[in-house]
């Protein structure tokens, strides 16, 4: 067979009543229980607020915190673009030859090992307040999982194929985009989806370290004057972010890629 | 020699004592062989006898240890534009479409996308994919992506064609559909081709000659011409003679070890 897609097994694509049902059950449960202990325990709402105050709480909020999300959204998506951009680059450069791969390898996961916390005020004092200092860390902190993704997703090639197409008289520039880069779309957007989630943690981090507007700086301002309703609505609206953007994935990936999935569905051989 | 026509002419393609070795390994011993203008020629040997190697060795993805090869009576280039080539496996590309699979070796030789599918479309009725250009290959049965493979393998114009095992991976019911089918098509191309497989029968219906391997390292035992008339038919395969050469193939086998 000339499959060449990759064998990671994950669930299929279309996620069902059925598949969504549990954790909906499970997240009600957990959400009912948390407004019963805090109705009933009397506890300080500013320590723990109830569900249904932070849902009060988010909506009157909701102009600023729109005006919040904005610039996370647009950190995260600059940022992203460029770690795709970057991480392709270096897959292209290290799957071109050995010498840099050895050269250029060490260094990618050097820069995988820098800890967040000290480079992020570094960064802001060299960058300043703006967007600038948010999409370059964005970029160095997520670009890693997509050039690894697309180096594995090269290694993956059929070599029949490769060798098919020497024999039609390709060289290496021309196998490497008709048939290298191909195999190796599936695994991009499983390196793609690794990303996202970084991304968007670190953009809220990058912000909490020093921005003038974005989720992270709202919910830090808020945290200092015990908002906490408006803490977690906050992260809601975080988590709500990069569930939509992971979900967005599925979407290019099903436009990007048309054969993939299908060509895996259970009732083909 | 007398070629298909009767008169003596120069082979088209000349293997003398080719040699390889992976490593350690020995893979092909001395294999001299020839294909001359139009002929279909077979290579029989049991499995990881080095058939495919030799392929490799033609097509210029291998180079071997010692021998010759000769095209047309020159030493042969590696990377010559001679041969197309058909793999094992059929090799199609899961992400194009039936019509962008077939074109690839068009696109390859610089052929603009228009005229490499007006090219392909009229001959995709005769390989029995009408209808199904725009289909991935996922959605194609074995044996429509066995054709797609070869029709892949024949646009490409190329003076000799190299089937590895080509209905290797069909049942035996599509695989005779096949073969009746290819004998058909070959009778009236009469395409110079050189067709591995380890199916005496497939070997007999379809072949002028047949070059016998032995187990690794491969040597040709015997070579076995087929006198067999066309069209070859299905009653073909109950003829006297026809049996008659399977059983002087499958002796050969034997007494080389192969059975
Ligand atoms: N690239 C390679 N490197 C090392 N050994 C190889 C390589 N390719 C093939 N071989 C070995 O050479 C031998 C011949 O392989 P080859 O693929 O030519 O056999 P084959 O006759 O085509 O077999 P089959 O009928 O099963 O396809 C095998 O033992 C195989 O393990
Ligand atoms: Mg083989």
């Amino acid at each position: 067979m000339s499959t060449t897609s990759h064998q990671h097994t994950r669930p299929r694509r279309r996620l069902g009543v059925g598949t969504w049902a549990p954790a909906v059950v499970i997240l009600a449960t957990a959400v009912i229980l948390w407004q019963l202990y805090t109705t009933r325990s009397g506890i300080d709402p500013r320590v723990l607020p109830s569900p249904s105050r932070i849902i009060t709480a988010g909506w009157t909020a909701r102009s600023a915190l729109w005006a919040n999300t904005i610039p996370t959204l647009q950190e995260t998506a600059l940022g992203f673009s460029l770690a795709t951009v970057v991480g392709f680059g270096f897959s292209i450069v290290i799957d071109a030859s050995r010498i840099l791969r050895n050269a250029i390898m060490p260094l990618l996961i050097g820069s995988q090992t820098l800890p967040l916390v000290a480079i992020a005020p570094l960064v802001i004092i060299w960058f300043g307040f703006g967007i600038t200092p948010k999409i370059l860390l964005i970029a160095l902190l997520s670009f890693f999982p997509i050039t690894v993704a697309f180096l594995e997703g090269y290694r993956a090639t059929d070599p029949d194929i490769e060798r098919l197409l020497a024999t039609m008289g390709a060289h290496r520039w021309r196998i490497f985009r008709t048939a290298r880069l191909p195999t190796a779309m599936p695994f991009f957007f499983t390196g793609l989806r690794i990303a996202i989630t970084y991304s968007i943690v670190v953009a809220i981090f990058a912000e909490y370290a020093g921005a003038t507007s974005g989720l992270g700086i709202y919910i830090q301002q808020l945290t200092n004057v015990y908002r906490t309703d408006l803490v977690f609505a906050a992260i809601i609206v975080t988590t709500a972010l990069t569930i939509i953007l992971f979900a967005a994935t599925y979407a290019l990936e099903r436009i990007m890629i048309p054969w993939y999935r299908r060509s895996r569905s259970p009732h083909q051989r | 020699m007398t070629d298909v026509d009767g008169s003596v002419s120069a082979p088209k393609l000349c293997v003398a004592a080719l040699t390889h070795s992976y490593d350690s390994l020995s893979v092909l011993e001395e294999v001299s062989l020839t294909l001359h203008q139009g002929e279909l020629v077979a290579l029989v040997g049991p499995s990881g006898c080095g058939k495919s190697t030799m392929f490799s060795i033609l097509t210029g993805t291998t180079t071997p240890s010692s021998g010759h090869i000769e095209l047309d009576g020159a030493p042969i280039a590696r990377h010559t534009a001679a041969f197309a080539y058909m793999p094992q496996s059929d090799a199609l590309l899961p992400w194009r479409r039936v019509i962008d699979n077939v074109t690839l070796g068009l696109e390859m030789q610089g052929v603009r996308r228009r005229e490499a599918r007006a090219r392909v479309m009229p001959l995709l009725a005769t390989f029995g994919l009408d209808g199904f250009a725009r289909a991935y290959p996922f959605q194609l049965s074995g044996g429509m992506r066995q054709r797609a493979a070869l029709l892949r393998t024949v646009v490409q114009e190329r003076s000799i064609m190299l089937l590895d095992e080509p209905f290797g991976a069909l049942d035996a019911l599509s695989r005779i559909e096949m073969q009746t089918w290819l004998e058909d098509l070959w009778n009236r191309h009469s395409w110079s081709t050189i067709l591995i497989t380890h199916d005496i029968r497939e070997a007999v219906f379809l072949a002028d000659r047949i070059y016998v391997l032995s187990p690794r390292p491969a040597r040709v035992t015997a070579e076995v011409r087929v006198p067999l008339p066309r069209p070859r038919s299905l009653q073909t395969m109950s003829h006297p003679d026809f049996v008659g050469i399977e059983a002087q193939l499958r002796d050969a086998l034997a007494s080389s070890g192969a059975l």
